[in-house]
């Protein structure tokens, strides 16, 4: 079977003109996606966790979703402090059963938002957000700065859907008309194909930043030689290229997020784009990774009015991150249960923190085996939303798209699993 | 079968003319009737005001740009915290609270319907996921096309009927209601940079003008015979001497509807300003309000600016970085392609600004110089002028001469040459009251015949009991009795069940999405037009066959079907 304009469910560019091909319960071919998307759609049916393990001593034993809901229950209603993490990868029905789900248990929500793009929310919550969608982007922009990111490698359909490859409707011709800066601190696949390429020593970012703002608003005198590695002459001639572009756009990632200065970056990088708005039209867009981690940003706040690290402890919805954030709370052995749905801790998180996770009862909600498995003691695998489940994702600008099914291979969504465990807890802690 | 009986309320119903008497109300299954058995519920109003469910005609509470307020503004959410209750939600923000804040306080207010204000085809689905969680509400969406280019270019084009495809097609495919124009063809200039000045400038490579976009669009709803009229944010909001702007585009609208007006201008406040720069800045509430009341084709809605803190947000972006220059505060904007746009500031209102003095002044000049209620609305465009928690102040100010004097003492000294408000002797009586927050709003909307916004046989139950005797207060002086009669309901009753009780939340809820669905002949549905296909799947970033919104978004959902004329 064909199936037309199907969405991918690996980055945040939530590309929706996939054409994949099955026979029977195999995906035999996959059209238009990266190789990251195809390999993610090829392999998905296969790999796949047969059914919930659980441990038993040192062993896993096979045991029944019954069980392993009954289990991630009993476990979630045991606890005093409990932490329910990750979401970026699953459907937004399940992010908003996950904080109805805190919010009677009185845990902690997060999302991996915290260890990627938590730094720009802290940003833009101080300065504001000046973005667009990213349609706008691909018919307008002819000036696109890619800063501290290698959509190449990581958002490889970014620049043919949205930017330097895109047909823009107000581009004669987009490729030739539309220049192209890279910033970073070594050299890429991105910056290989750049029309400038500035190379900043590794933590020079915010003062890059800085010199741009002042020679924008015309004070280059107070700039010196060279910032951060880049010379005078190159700031002076990119800051003259941002105020003749008609829209400029520029695009980051988390080498900015999690480089030294973290949020005070974005900041800059946000105060910058506000300034060059007086001249001329600029936007901003941060790189998001997971394809609906954005969705959990969007759902956590019409909830709780946060968009991560929201603690019910007190019944109200509180949020600091840095405290109710996941890594400080496992690094602090705050929590006394963890369910971890849909992400991977086990690849990203600091080490003190995996061994908090292994001494408490932690379940993972993940199709796959993954390097999180072993830190637990149950794992249910649910089917994987944009193959054999549907549900809504958030796109890196905001635009929510429908994640569609194609085929059924047996398995439960996140939404029906976390939605039976729930049930379990309001039968106890009914409000 | 569940049976309901309200007695001994004293009723305003303004559209079956019912003004002040004592009555019972019945209701079965969710529906007023003329009687029920014994075994009803029996709740005893004792006399105290009985209205229809409030019905807010232009409010922001839902969506895309709603969200971004509350996901750059945690300071907002921690200033309206309450923790979970019983079957309340825990629920933050003041200016832009959650979904679930936002329906319990207007619940508690006596409010059962509302219509958000802005919804970007494009984002429609963020907009509906909202929509289930705000569950003590019917809700629908005001859809935009102030930007949209296929709208533009059958109208450049002079095909009126291909805009009415156009518009037709993509109410349906994103379940919205109306036709919601802001600041027309300014958000598509904003694209660059740019803005228009008003109605006559033509919009950047569309050559076509404010103007012409906003008279075509009357055609196109009239055409597609839409429950509600164009519903339009003005170019040039915010701005000294916009007020002649407002004016030139009331003029341009015709009479067409017999039902209801053939122009519903939104927030009319921000568009009432005279004076040539910030300095000169006055009112002009006058020439806005004779030339509403000439023209009984036109409604409007206050905007009233309250004082205090709050944020504003609108699909109108280059107003909002305006807005952004002058404040200096954090500024978000969010332009939709092909569409429209957004803003989003923070601001804070004071008495001590003159400018603010004279936006608070004229809001409510408005609402007393138009002599028709059923003509202007009591909003404050929630929450750009104030968030919606205000309204009962709203409504003691309207009915009390003594309380506006009082609060005028206190507003910046110099308004007094800028306005005409101490003048205004008018005290606005229950049943214009009645009238500006649910009958006049539910007409206006054109859903009176689904039964909103009364309480005549076969209504929907929506109804308010607020604990203000009637008979034993003067609001011309006891005015903080009826702020704090307005502010809380008795009984809050939705769909036939007490929802709220004394300011307690009672029920979950599960709302109702009205949205509209205009039938077109076969061979006008744009969706199997090739020249559109093709615009759609090379300029937006999505799919055309991935943008219409599934029904499973819609939970208890009804569908207006319209017989559109084309």
């Amino acid at each position: 079977m064909i199936h037309r304009d199907m969405i991918c469910p690996f980055c945040g560019c939530l590309c929706d003109d996939l054409v994949i091909t099955t026979e029977g319960n195999e995906v035999v071919q996959v059209d238009n996606a990266c190789t990251l998307g195809t390999h993610k759609l090829m392999g998905a049916w296969k790999n796949r966790l047969k059914n919930p393990i659980m441990r038993d001593g040192g062993e896993w034993r096979d045991a029944s979703y019954e069980e392993a809901i009954e289990y991630a229950a009993g476990v979630l209603l045991d606890a005093d402090r409990p932490l329910l993490y990750g979401w970026s990868s699953t459907q937004g029905e399940a992010q908003g059963l996950g904080v109805s789900m805190a919010e009677l248990l009185g845990g902690v929500i997060d999302s991996t938002t915290s260890v990627c793009h938590g730094p720009s929310i802290l940003a833009i919550q101080e300065v504001g957000h000046p973005g667009c969608t990213l349609g706008q982007v691909k018919n307008r922009a002819d000036l696109v700065i890619y800063w501290a990111c290698n959509p190449t490698e990581a958002h490889p359909r970014h620049m043919s859907r949205y930017t330097t490859y895109a047909d823009g409707f107000f581009l004669e011709n987009a490729f030739r008309d539309r220049k192209l800066i890279v910033v970073d601190v070594r050299k890429s696949e991105t910056t290989s194909i750049a029309d400038e390429f500035v190379k900043v020593k590794p933590g020079g970012d915010y003062a890059v930043f800085s010199a741009l703002r002042a020679i924008v608003r015309g004070r280059a005198d107070v700039v010196p030689d060279t910032v951060a590695g880049v010379s005078k002459e190159q700031l002076v001639r990119i800051g003259a290229m941002c105020k003749e572009a008609k829209f400029g756009a520029l695009f980051f990632g988390v080498g900015l997020t999690m480089a030294p200065g973290k949020y005070k970056n974005i900041r800059n990088a946000i105060e910058l784009v506000d300034e060059l708005n007086r001249y001329t039209k600029w936007t901003l867009t941060p790189l998001r990774g997971h394809y609906n981690v954005y969705g959990s940003n969007e759902v956590f706040t019409w909830m709780t009015g946060y968009p991560y690290a929201v603690d019910f402890s007190r019944q109200i919805a509180f949020y600091n991150p840095g405290e109710t954030t996941a890594v400080d709370i496992l690094a602090r052995k705050e929590c006394d249960a963890c369910l971890i749905v849909a992400s991977d801790p086990g690849a990203h998180f600091p080490k003190a923190c995996l061994e908090h996770l292994t001494k408490i009862p932690t379940v993972l909600i993940d199709p796959m085996h993954t390097v999180t498995t072993p830190l637990c003691r149950c794992q249910i695998p649910t089917a994987v939303n944009g193959i054999d489940a549907g549900g809504t994702a958030y796109r890196m600008d905001g635009v929510p798209i429908h994640v569609k099914k194609f085929m059924d291979l047996g398995y439960p969504s996140d939404t029906e699993v976390i939605g039976r465990i729930f049930e379990r807890i309001q039968e106890v802690k009914h409000p | 079968m569940s049976d309901l009986l309200i007695k001994n309320a004293f009723v305003i119903d303004p559209i079956n003319r019912i003004n002040g008497e004592i009555m019972d109300i019945a209701v079965r299954d969710g529906r007023i009737v003329e009687d029920v058995g014994q075994g009803a519920e029996v709740i005893d109003a004792g006399g105290h005001l009985t209205l229809p469910g409030g019905v807010d005609s232009h409010t922001h509470i839902c969506g895309t740009k709603v969200n971004f307020g509350r996901y750059m503004s945690p300071e907002d959410m921690r200033a309206g915290r309450e923790a979970r209750r019983g079957v309340k939600h825990s629920i933050s923000g003041y200016s832009v609270p959650t979904t679930y804040a936002n329906s319990y306080r207007y619940a508690i207010m006596g409010y059962t319907t509302l219509l958000e204000g802005a919804m970007a085809p494009l984002e429609a689905r963020h907009t509906h996921e909202e929509f289930s969680a705000t569950p003590l509400q019917d809700v629908m969406a005001n859809t935009l096309f102030d930007g949209n280019w296929g709208v533009m270019e059958a109208i450049r084009d002079g095909d009126i009927e291909r805009a009415a495809a156009i518009v037709g097609w993509t109410l349906s495919a994103v379940k919205g209601f109306g036709i919601k124009l802001t600041n027309p063809g300014g958000t598509e200039a904003w694209g660059y940079g740019k803005d228009v000045t008003c109605i006559r400038d033509k919009v950047p490579h569309f050559e076509v003008s404010p103007a012409e976009i906003v008279e075509g669009m009357i055609r196109v709803c009239e055409l597609l015979r839409l429950p509600h009229s164009v519903h339009l944010h003005c170019n040039n909001l915010g701005k000294p001497g916009n007020y002649a702007c407002t004016v030139g585009t009331l003029n341009l609208a015709p009479d067409l509807n017999e039902k209801r007006q053939t122009l519903y201008a939104t927030h009319v406040q921000f568009h009432s300003y005279g004076g040539s720069d910030w300095k000169t800045f006055c009112s002009k509430a006058e020439p806005v309000a004779y030339t509403v009341n000439n023209r009984p084709q036109i409604v409007i809605d206050m905007g009233q600016v309250m004082f205090g803190k709050t944020t504003t947000m609108t699909a109108d972006g280059p107003m909002e970085f305006n807005l952004y220059r002058l404040h200096h505060d954090k500024w978000s904007n969010h332009d939709v392609e092909l569409e429209t746009g957004s803003g989003i500031i923070p601001v804070l209102y004071r008495r001590k600004n003159l400018v603010n003095s004279i936006m608070w002044s004229i809001g409510l000049e408005l609402a007393l110089l138009v002599k028709n209620p059923w003509q202007c609305m009591l909003t404050t465009d929630n929450p750009n002028g104030a968030p919606f928690v205000k309204y009962p102040e709203i409504i003691a100010l309207l009915m009390s001469k003594k309380y506006r004097d009082a609060e005028f003492a206190t507003v910046h000294p110099d308004t007094g040459s800028k306005v005409v408000l101490p003048a205004l002797e008018r005290e606005l009586d229950w049943n214009e009251i009645a009238v500006m927050t649910r009958a006049g709003q539910a007409k206006a909307l054109g859903i009176t015949g689904i039964g909103k916004g009364h309480l005549g046989i076969g209504a929907e139950a929506d109804i308010a009991v607020y604990p203000l005797k009637v008979d034993e207060i003067d609001p011309s002086t006891e005015y903080q009795r009826v702020i704090d009669g307005f502010a809380k309901t008795k009984w809050t009753v939705k769909r036939g069940r007490p929802v709220s009780r004394d300011g307690e939340i009672l029920v979950h809820g599960e709302n109702t999405t009205i949205w509209v669905d205009p039938k077109i002949r076969p061979e006008r549905d744009i969706s199997r037009d090739p020249r559109f296909v093709e615009m759609f799947n090379h300029w937006y970033s999505v799919r055309m066959s991935n943008y219409p919104v599934q029904d499973e978004y819609l939970r208890r959902n009804l569908r207006m079907e319209t017989e559109a004329a084309i």
